[in-house]
C-alpha cells in the first residue's frame, strides 16, 4: 500500500500519504483506547480489556507493508489492528460495550474482535492459540495458489507455548507464506521476558528452525514497515515464513486491574520518550510533509471519530439473549439440547 | 468463629500442607512474585522461597507434565492453572498421563498431584474464558474431581486433596475468591467423595455444587416463603459422586432438581438423573429436572449471559414444575 516518496527534496523514504496514514491511524488507535480505558472505569466496558497503547507502530507499520488481501490474526490485545485496517470504530466500540451492532454482535467482547471484510481473522483469547491458526491461514493461501500471506502476531509470553514451536517448524517444512510477529512488550502480565525465557533475544528462536529472523524497533513505524515489506517479499516469492521480533512497550497495565508493581515508573517514562506517534509526527513536521494546520485537522477528525464511536455504542441496542443460539452451528435447524 | 475469604482458606490449606510436607510445592503462572493472578498464593513466595513456589512461563502443557513426572518420582505438586480454560493446553498430561499412570503401570507409579484453579464463567469474558470442565474431568477414571462451594469446605477439601495419593482436579471460581465464611483456627480435613446437606427440607431435593450452590440456596430461601421446604445437597466432589446422600434425600422428598453451570449434554446432572431414576424410580413423584447452562458457548454481552447460565428464577420454576405447582 505504501508509496515511495516522490518529492525530491524530502529526506523521507515514503510518500506524504503514507506518513499521514501512519499518523492518523496510530492516533485513532491511541485516542480510541484512551477512551475505552475511561469507559471501563465507568463500567461501560466489562470483563478483560487489554490496551495496545504504546504499541501502535507494530500494527500501523505492517498495514502499509501489506495488501488488503493479506490475512491478519492476533491475540486478545486486538483493538488496534482492525482499527488500522479500516474496521468501523463504532462497531469496535459497540463490541466493547457488548451491543448488537458490535463487530461480533456482542458475542466476543474486547478479546475477540473479528472483521472478515477487512481480513482480520481475530482476536484470540487463549495465549498462543492463534499461532498454529495463523500458520493454517497462510497454508490455505499457498494451497489455493494466491500470492497472499498471513501476518500472525503473538506476545513475548506466548512464545513459550509449545504450539508456537510446532508451528514454526511446520511453517519452514511446508514453506508457508506467514509472517510471525512477536510483539515483545517486555512483559507477560507481571512476568518479564527475563523471568520466563532462557533466551532473551526472542527472535533467535526462529533461527533454530533456520527461519529468517530479525529484531525490529517496534516503536518506529518506518522500521516496522520495512521489516514487514521484506518478509512479505520472501513469502510471496515462495520462500516461506519470517520471524520478526518487534521490540515495543505497553504504557498501560496488562489488563484493566494491574497494579504494575513489576516495573518502575522510570521505565515507562523512558519508552514514552520514544513514542511512535510523536516520532512520526516529528518526521512529518521536520520534513515539511504536512503543516501544523494539517496535523490539527487530523487530530480533530480522530477526536470526532472516537466521539462518534462512543455515541454509536451508547445508542445501540443490546443483543437479544435468545440470539445466544445463533451462530453456534452453520446448520440452521440444529437440535439443541433444551432443558 | 473467625471469618475469612475463600482465597485465604485455599492459601491456608496450601501453606499448612507445605509446612507439613516438604515434598509439596506450588507451581503456576504468576503464583510467586505477582502473588497469584487472583491473590490466592499471596505471601507464599515470601514464606517458602523460590524453591517451593515457582512462577512458570505460559506453557501449561510443559508445567503440567513436569508436575506429573515429579509426582511419579516422589514429589506432591500443586499445579495452578490460572483458569481451567487454559488447562486445555495441558489436557493430554492430565488425562493421558496423570489419570492413567497408575493403571498403565500396573500399580507401580501413582501420581499424587493437585491441579487447581477456577472453572466456569466469571462474568463477561467471552467463550474462551467461560467454560465449565467439571464433567469433562469427572468423565475420566483415575481422577478425583473436587468442586467446593464455600471457604470452610474449600480448606478442608484442599488439604485432603494435597494428601490424597491420586491425582485430584480441584476447581474454584474467580467469582468466589472474595466470598467470606467461617473457618476454624485449628486444623481439619474433609473427606473427598462425601456430599453435604447444606439445608434440610422435606418437600424437594435440590442437588448442586460449586458456585451454583449459591443459586440453589437462594432459590430454597425464596421457595420457603411459598411454604416449600427444599433440601439442598452440595455434592462437593463430582468424582466420586456421593450417590447415597442424594438417593436418601430423594427417597424422602420424592422430587429432585439438579442445578449445574456446565452445558447440558453429558453433564453431572445427566449422570445424577440416570442414577436417581435407576435407584429411586419407585420413590419419584415427578421426573427429575435439571437446570444447566443453555446448550451454547457463553458469549460476552450481559443479555446473552442472562439467557444462558442457570439462575434463581429458573431453579424456582424447575422446583415448581416437579411439585406440579404454578
Ligand atoms: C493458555 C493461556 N494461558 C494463560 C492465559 C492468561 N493470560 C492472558 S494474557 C497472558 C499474558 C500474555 O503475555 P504476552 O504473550 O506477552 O502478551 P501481552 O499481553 O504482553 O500482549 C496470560 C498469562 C491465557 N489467556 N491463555
Ligand atoms: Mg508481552
Amino acid at each position: 500500500m505504501a508509496k515511495k516518496s516522490t518529492t525530491a527534496k524530502s529526506k523521507t523514504k515514503y510518500s506524504k500519504e503514507t506518513y499521514a496514514y501512519w499518523y492518523e491511524s496510530m492516533l485513532l488507535m491511541r485516542r480510541f483506547e484512551e477512551k475505552a480505558g475511561q469507559l471501563y472505569g465507568q463500567q461501560k466496558i466489562r470483563g478483560f480489556c487489554h490496551l495496545y497503547i504504546g504499541q501502535e507502530a507494530c500494527a500501523s507499520g505492517a498495514i502499509t507493508a501489506l495488501t488488503p488481501d493479506d490475512k491478519w490474526i492476533t491475540a486478545y490485545r486486538d483493538h488496534a489492528h482492525p482499527l488500522g485496517l479500516g474496521t468501523d470504530p463504532g462497531a469496535v466500540m459497540a463490541e466493547l460495550y457488548g451491543k448488537a451492532t458490535g463487530t461480533t454482535k456482542g458475542k466476543g467482547g474486547s478479546m475477540h474482535i473479528f472483521d472478515k471484510e477487512k481480513n482480520f481473522m481475530g482476536g484470540h483469547g487463549i495465549v498462543g492459540a492463534q499461532v498454529p491458526m495463523g500458520l493454517g491461514i497462510g497454508f490455505a493461501e499457498k494451497y489455493q495458489g494466491t500470492k497472499n500471506l498471513c501476518i500472525c502476531y503473538m506476545g513475548d509470553g506466548a512464545v513459550r507455548q509449545g504450539a508456537v514451536h510446532e508451528a514454526f517448524n511446520l511453517a519452514m517444512l511446508y514453506k508457508v507464506p506467514v509472517i510471525f510477529v512477536i510483539e515483545n512488550n517486555g512483559y507477560a502480565m507481571g512476568t518479564s521476558v527475563k523471568r520466563s525465557s532462557n533466551v532473551e533475544e526472542l527472535y533467535t528462536i526462529g533461527e533454530a528452525y533456520d527461519m529468517p529472523s530479525f529484531a525490529v524497533d517496534g516503536m518506529n513505524v518506518e522500521a516496522v514497515h520495512e521489516a514487514v515489506a521484506e518478509a512479505a517479499e520472501r513469502a510471496r516469492a515462495g520462500e516461506g515464513p519470517t520471524l520478526l521480533e518487534f521490540r515495543t512497550y505497553r504504557y498501560k497495565g496488562h489488563s484493566m486491574s494491574d497494579p504494575q508493581k513489576y516495573r518502575t515508573r522510570e521505565e515507562v517514562e523512558e519508552y514514552k520518550q520514544r513514542d511512535p506517534i510523536e516520532q512520526v509526527k516529528a518526521t512529518i513536521l521536520e520534513n515539511g510533509l504536512m503543516t501544523e494546520e494539517e496535523i490539527k485537522e487530523i487530530d480533530k477528525r480522530v477526536k470526532k471519530q472516537v466521539e462518534d464511536a462512543v455515541k454509536f455504542a451508547e445508542e445501540s441496542p443490546w443483543p437479544d439473549g435468545q440470539d445466544a443460539f445463533k451462530d453456534v452451528y452453520q446448520q440452521e435447524d440444529y437440535p439443541f439440547v433444551m432443558e | 468463629m473467625r471469618v475469612i475469604q475463600f482465597r485465604e482458606a485455599l492459601r491456608e490449606a496450601m501453606t499448612e500442607e507445605m509446612r507439613r510436607d516438604k515434598n509439596v510445592f506450588l507451581m503456576g503462572e504468576e503464583v510467586a512474585e505477582y502473588n497469584g493472578a487472583y491473590k490466592v498464593s499471596q505471601g507464599m513466595l515470601d514464606e517458602f522461597g523460590p524453591d517451593r513456589v515457582y512462577d512458570t512461563p505460559i506453557a501449561e502443557l510443559g508445567f503440567a507434565g513436569l508436575g506429573v513426572g515429579a509426582a511419579m518420582n516422589g514429589l506432591r505438586p500443586i499445579i495452578e492453572f490460572m483458569t481451567f480454560n487454559f488447562s486445555l493446553v495441558a489436557i493430554d498430561q492430565v488425562i493421558n498421563s496423570a489419570a492413567k499412570m497408575l493403571a498403565m503401570s500396573g500399580g507401580q507409579y501413582g501420581v499424587p498431584i493437585v491441579f487447581r484453579g477456577p472453572t466456569g464463567n466469571a462474568g463477561q469474558l467471552g467463550a474462551t474464558h467461560s467454560s465449565n470442565f467439571e464433567n469433562w474431568f469427572a468423565n475420566t477414571p483415575g481422577l478425583k474431581v473436587v468442586v467446593p462451594s464455600n471457604p470452610y469446605d474449600a480448606k478442608g477439601l484442599l488439604k485432603s486433596s494435597i494428601r490424597d495419593n491420586d491425582p485430584v482436579i480441584f476447581m474454584e471460581s474467580e467469582l468466589m475468591y472474595g466470598d467470606k465464611g467461617e473457618v476454624p483456627e485449628g486444623e481439619y480435613l474433609l473427606p473427598i467423595g462425601v456430599a453435604d446437606i447444606k439445608r434440610k427440607g422435606k418437600d424437594v431435593t435440590i442437588i448442586s455444587f460449586g458456585k451454583m450452590m449459591k443459586v440453589a440456596l437462594e432459590a430454597a430461601e425464596e421457595l420457603a416463603k411459598d411454604g416449600i421446604e427444599a433440601e439442598v445437597i452440595d455434592l462437593r466432589t463430582v468424582r466420586p459422586i456421593d450417590y447415597k446422600t442424594c438417593l436418601d434425600s430423594v427417597k424422602k422428598t420424592n422430587r429432585c432438581v439438579v442445578v449445574e453451570e456446565a452445558n447440558p449434554l453429558a453433564a453431572i446432572s445427566s449422570e445424577l438423573t440416570y442414577n436417581i431414576q435407576r435407584n429411586a424410580f419407585d420413590y419419584l413423584d415427578a421426573p427429575v429436572i435439571r437446570v444447566n447452562s443453555m446448550d451454547v458457548p457463553l458469549s460476552y454481552a450481559p443479555t446473552y449471559i442472562e439467557a444462558t447460565i442457570p439462575n434463581v428464577k429458573r431453579t424456582i420454576d424447575a422446583v415448581k414444575q416437579v411439585m406440579y405447582k404454578k
